[in-house]
């Protein structure tokens, strides 16, 4: 009876340690994120009067008008929604033919060509900006938004198709030889058995390479030089020289380029760690 | 009809390949090699050349190379990639393992604590750099924290610090890593066979024996995979450093990427830039060539 009582009292001991401990924990790694929304909505004057890490004593929207409007925030999230949508798209759709002929026919060198597109995403990106910046200009694509799906969809090609490749290596041949033996062509099979079977990792890759394209800054600032038409990483940069030490504006920006990214991770939470582990376990 | 008979084909030595998969092959192979194997070639190419972007670059040999010797700034920065790689890098994959330990068994709350650690893996660097800039301001919340316990001595203007600089920049790319190192080891974790444990268990093995004999060794595949991952991202590592500090004051926090961006697009030397990026690349060959490695044997 005591043996039992002590061990019983001894695991709400544990319990209530592990939740002190993950909570103390979580408070750290959200303590920042609340800071700069409580910092977003302060007035400027509240901020200069009792300083940037008092309580708060105003509440006002004005810094997100401000960072939408005069900080150029809006048309900034319209860019980086203008490049990472047709980039997601377009990079998984390519991708995904790769994949489907790499691992479902027996292609010369198949292997090879496999790791040679997955190195060239390896590569570290430095190494390519000056040719690429070059190359851009000479299409006479510098500076403008083409330039920069351009370089984000042939970065990334190489990893999607790695991972599809290994998804659809999976996917039981029986079933693609019904559709052979029913007449099916390749872009039938790839169309109608193979994409509907690979979803789940289109939707995780979509998920992980959507936050990774909106997140990107090097090769935004590599290929862009207009200010308006800068994505929203580039820009929120730009916001920090243009509203010095305006912090309820710098946050308000923060807030407004981290939401996008958030809604996904919220929307798609099983698929985007889902993602992250499809390319890493591999 | 290719993979129905694929093996008796390939013992014929006879492929024939559909040309609408040749196409399906092709056109991302050409999309990359455009935008990467191309400008890849160019760029080691051009760390020979000494240009300016105008005239027509001239070929100097490894004359970039010789030249970093005597370059301080270099030196600085390559000292601090280093440091970045054993601090960011180091540290991101302890306190990942560290914080997937703790949450790893499924109870009530955990949902929630893994979320709050993997939040700031969605944030861009920029937007995680310019937050906890906010924090490091003279009035700002690590500061008055400080003050709060009687630690006002300490209260520094963290980066505006040569001695603090580097450091204060670190934490913000840790602080969004360590959500994305736990994902990875969760799952690793979550793959452990549990027959293992209760095995240990009647054989009266402590807990430390047991993550001492059993987890650890059953994470070496995660672990080659967060090794890959830290130091390439530790390489690459950009956004955060440019957003904070552009690798000021006086290159404290300079990482060998930020130089190479403001040597190229900033002063314009981009044969030396070029040489820069090749340094970049060198370091991390080693994991570029491993990786590729272990993915050869699972291509199939």
């Amino acid at each position: 009876m005591t043996a039992m009582n002590r061990q019983a009292r001894r695991r709400a001991w544990a319990t209530a340690g592990f939740h002190a401990g993950a909570g103390a924990l979580s408070l750290l790694w959200l303590v920042p994120i609340a800071l700069v929304l409580v910092t977003s909505t302060r007035s400027f004057d509240d901020i200069a009067a009792n300083g940037l890490g008092s309580l708060p004593h105003s509440f006002t929207l004005g810094g997100f008008h401000q960072a939408w409007v005069d900080g150029g925030q809006g048309r900034a999230l319209l860019n980086s929604l203008i490049v990472s949508i047709p980039t997601v798209l377009l990079s998984l759709a390519l991708a995904s033919m790769a994949a489907f002929g790499l691992a479902r026919y027996d292609l010369p060198f198949r292997r090879t060509l496999l790791l040679v597109m997955l190195g060239g995403n390896l590569l570290p990106p430095q190494i390519l900006l000056i040719p690429v910046s070059k190359i851009s200009e000479a299409l006479g694509l510098y500076d403008s938004l083409y330039a920069l799906i351009g370089v984000q969809v042939g970065f990334g090609v190489g990893f999607y198709v790695f991972v599809l490749h290994g998804f659809m290596r999976s996917i039981p041949p029986e079933i693609q030889q019904a559709a052979v033996i029913d007449g099916a062509g390749p872009w039938q099979i790839y169309r109608r058995i193979i994409m509907p079977l690979t979803t789940p990792a289109l939707a995780a890759l979509g998920a992980l390479s959507f936050t990774w394209i909106f997140n990107d800054l090097l090769w935004a600032i590599t290929v862009l030089r207009t200010d308006t038409k800068m994505p929203i990483t580039a820009s929120l940069i730009g916001l920090q020289g243009q509203f010095v030490s305006m912090w309820n504006v710098i946050a308000a920006g923060s807030v407004i380029a981290a939401a996008p990214t958030v809604v996904v991770f919220l929307r798609f939470q099983r698929h985007f760690v889902a993602g992250l582990n499809l390319g890493a376990v591999k | 009809m290719a993979v129905l008979t694929a093996a008796r084909r390939r013992r014929r030595g006879a492929t024939r390949v559909p040309p609408v998969v040749l196409a399906f092959v092709l056109v991302p192979l050409l999309a990359e090699a455009f935008w990467v194997f191309w400008p890849a070639v160019q760029g080691f190419y051009l760390s020979l050349t000494d240009w300016d972007g105008v005239s027509a670059p001239k070929f100097v040999g490894v004359g970039n190379y010789h030249e970093m010797f005597g370059d301080s700034v270099f030196r600085t920065a390559l000292l601090d990639t280093v440091l970045w790689l054993l601090l960011f890098g180091g540290l991101s994959a302890l306190l990942g393992l560290g914080a997937a330990l703790l949450l790893q068994q499924e109870r009530r709350g955990v949902g929630f604590y893994r979320a709050a650690l993997f939040l700031p893996v969605v944030f861009s660097l920029t937007a995680t750099a310019l937050v906890w800039q906010a924090m490091y301001q003279p009035d700002g919340l690590i500061n008055n924290t400080l003050d709060f316990f009687g630690l006002g001595s300490l209260r520094h203007a963290w980066l505006a610090d040569q001695d603090t600089a580097l450091y204060a920049v670190i934490v913000p790319a840790l602080w969004r890593q360590i959500g994305y190192v736990m994902v990875l080891y969760l799952a690793g974790l979550k793959g452990i066979d549990p027959v293992l444990y209760e095995a240990a268990k009647v054989d009266g093995a402590t807990r430390w024996q047991q993550f001492r004999h059993i987890t650890i060794p059953q994470l070496r595949g995660v672990n080659a995979v967060v090794l890959s991952v830290i130091v390439i991202d530790s390489l690459r590592s950009f956004d955060v450093v440019w957003a904070l500090t552009r690798g000021g004051p006086y290159h404290s926090s300079e990482l060998l990427s930020t130089y190479m961006y403001s040597t190229a697009f900033q002063s314009l030397r981009l044969g030396y830039g070029s040489a820069l990026a090749v340094v970049i690349f060198v370091l991390a060959f080693g994991v570029i060539v491993s990786y590729l490695v272990r993915a050869f044997r699972e291509a199939d």
